[in-house]
């Protein structure tokens, strides 16, 4: 569990002496970037809103990362959910009914398993690499979306704004307190991360899929089928992925528009790894680049800096997480020479 | 025939980034080493030649400039991947979220004027000739410069010792190891090397071909190149042929787009993304022509015993 740590250290440290060689004071950046989000009960519902979507596609990304299937398309998977769940929202023929979000998370969950089924299948099937597919798909997903909203799906009263119309009531998610924008959704996340803890530690399936990951030809030798762990791996992902989806549209944002995610998807990615694909580890490092989240707006607003920093602080908090595994993994002897 | 000639010349110019980033891709895979960054090692390229034009400075340096920011990105990769033994997957993917966050920062204030782009030349004479000459002959010197690189590039893989000696570190670091080749020193020049080539893939975009700041600017090239490489089964003719396949995909969705074909214009941007789909699909059939030329140790860290 150190290396998370040191690397979370190792990035503030880099980060101060960005901030530093940009001429802000890094004291005072580092408190704007990480502590004064959280400084109010605005930000603490922010802080869990952003973590929410980011632990639940990373814990089903996680199951996949331990079989080493490559799901690098959770953005897509992401977007193709919302955009299933908000399709269910606008057009069910009652708005009102009790069983609408129901029906749109089922639907969120479905579209981002159909886009994940389709590296699946590739790679299942004829082989086909499932980091590039995924990847491809994703842009694929923005330019669906892109599509919609400007077209078929644009809201006739919406100024001609490219965007659905808004979502009634009985689709959304209530939040708990109409001050904030936290959400019921957060207990998706929660039992996600039970689901995916009891999967990973408790199950049978779980250690076949660890074993393909960490030793495929022990696991071919015992007869796990790789195909399963493939098909397994994706759909949690993009399960997953959908629901995130399904919840974003169903929270804050209430209605699909050409951006419907600052990259939770990709983030995702980095969340899994620094949790160390573990379900606990997870929660930690959603909340973590929750943080970084939050940080860059919060710097782009009071002090005018870019909040591309958060993309360059996830990078280098991945960085220096892989490097610090390399000190934990082997240790470093001084060799005397020629001896 | 005007329209003929729009759509080869615009393949061509489109193709150019593709054939830099893969064909610096394909040297990297060769030694052995995966790096999945090129899209954050392009945007960074792009980021720095802009720079270096708004800052006044001469184009060849300007695109000097991006290939070195490219390199500097694939360093890092470098020293994870091959110092550190990391996952390669994982470094790589690092590298790209990295990257286009460093080249977003720096775009941050590069406004939204364009920029002069990279002059064309007139090959004297030859580009006179009708029909031929803009065909061939009125393209700015960096698609020429692509085209040298696929012929220095295969020279060097298969026709040279130190190709025959990458290559071998690609197949079975062991050997080369035992017979005495550093082959952490030879995997990092690789890496340096892919990393120029897509750092001048960023600064072809950034400079020559939408000579205008957009974040993003790489759309997913990065990513298209990598899947070239397979497409290619790793060789260097292949990724021309592919990149042109590719750039010829571009630019007929494009004129699509401008000739207001009744299909949403989401489609026809789509086509690229799609075609790489079912390229990659229709080349993984062919298990055993992946197989003859893929680098066995592909992605796997070496340790040397000691």
């Amino acid at each position: 569990m150190a290396a998370p740590v040191i690397a979370t250290v190792l990035t503030l440290v880099v980060g101060s002496l960005l901030f530093a060689t940009l001429g802000y004071d890094p004291l005072v950046t580092l408190q704007a970037f990480f502590i004064a989000p959280l400084n109010s009960l605005n930000g603490l519902s922010e802080w869990l809103l952003k973590a929410s979507p980011l632990i639940l596609i990373a814990c089903g990304l996680a199951v996949g990362f331990r079989a080493n299937v490559w799901n690098i398309g959770a953005e897509g998977q992401l977007i193709v959910g919302a955009i299933a769940a908000c399709g269910v929202g606008l057009f069910y023929p009652n708005p009102e009914s009790p069983i609408l979000l129901p029906l749109m998370f089922l639907a969120g969950a479905c579209g981002g398993m159909a886009w994940a089924a389709i590296p699946a299948f590739l790679r299942a099937r004829m082989n086909t690499n499932e980091i590039l597919v995924t990847l491809m798909l994703t842009y694929i997903a923005t330019l669906l979306l892109s599509w919609l909203v400007h077209g078929p799906w644009r809201d006739p009263a919406g100024f001609n704004y490219p965007q659905t119309a808004l979502l009634s009531a009985a689709a959304m998610f209530e939040p708990f307190d109409y001050a904030y924008r936290l959400n019921a959704s957060v207990f998706i996340t929660v039992v996600a991360v039970f689901l995916m803890w009891l999967f990973t530690d408790r199950s049978f399936l779980g250690y076949k899929m660890s074993v393909s990951g960490a030793a495929p030809l022990a696991a071919r030798y015992a007869g796990f089928r790789e195909s399963s762990a493939v098909w397994i791996g994706l759909l949690a992902g993009g399960a997953a992925a959908g629901v995130a989806g399904m919840a974003e549209v169903a929270g804050p944002l209430g209605q699909l528009s050409p951006q419907i995610s600052p990259g939770y998807g990709f983030a995702a990615i980095i969340v899994a790894f620094i949790g160390r694909l573990n379900a606990f580890g997870i929660v930690l490092g959603g909340l973590l680049m929750s943080l970084l989240f939050l940080g860059g707006e919060a710097v782009q607003m009071n002090l005018g800096l870019s909040a591309a920093l958060t993309r360059i602080f996830q990078g280098i908090l991945l960085f220096f997480l892989l490097a610090a595994d390399f000190f934990i993994f082997y240790r470093l002897r001084r060799i005397p020479e020629h001896a | 025939m005007d329209l003929f000639i729009a759509i080869f010349t615009g393949t061509i110019i489109a193709a150019t980034p593709l054939i830099f980033a893969a064909l610096g891709e394909l040297v990297v895979e060769k030694s052995g080493v995966l790096n999945l960054g090129i899209e954050g090692m392009m945007l960074i390229g792009a980021a720095f030649a802009f720079w270096a034009v708004i800052a006044g400075l001469p184009m060849p340096v300007a695109i000097i400039a991006g290939a070195l920011g490219g390199a500097a990105a694939s360093l890092l990769f470098g020293v994870l991947a091959l110092t550190f033994l990391t996952n390669q997957y994982a470094a790589g993917l690092a590298l790209a979220i990295f990257g286009s966050g460093v080249s977003a920062f720096l775009g941050r204030n590069f406004g939204s004027a364009p920029i002069d782009a990279l002059d064309r030349m007139s090959i004297p004479f030859l580009s006179d000739i009708p029909v031929v000459g803009p065909m061939f002959f009125r393209f700015d010197p960096m698609v020429y410069f692509a085209i040298v690189m696929f012929f220095v590039i295969s020279w060097f893989l298969y026709r040279t010792k130190g190709g025959l000696i990458l290559r071998t570190i690609g197949e079975s670091p062991e050997t080369a190891h035992a017979i005495g080749y550093p082959v952490i020193r030879i995997r990092y020049l690789a890496v340096l090397f892919g990393g120029l080539m897509a750092g001048l893939a960023g600064a072809y975009l950034s400079v020559a071909y939408t000579p205008l700041w957009v974040e993003n600017m790489t759309a997913g090239k990065g990513w298209i190149s990598l899947a070239l490489v397979v497409f290619a089964t790793w060789r260097p003719l292949r990724v021309l042929l592919g990149a042109w396949l590719f750039g010829g995909m571009t630019i007929l969705q494009l004129q699509g787009q401008a000739l207001g074909i009744a299909v949403p214009s989401e489609l026809l941007s789509a086509l690229p993304y799609l075609a790489t789909i079912v390229v990659l699909v229709i080349i993984s059939q062919n298990r055993q022509m992946l197989a003859l030329h893929f680098p066995a140790s592909l992605a796997k860290p070496f340790r040397p015993a000691t």
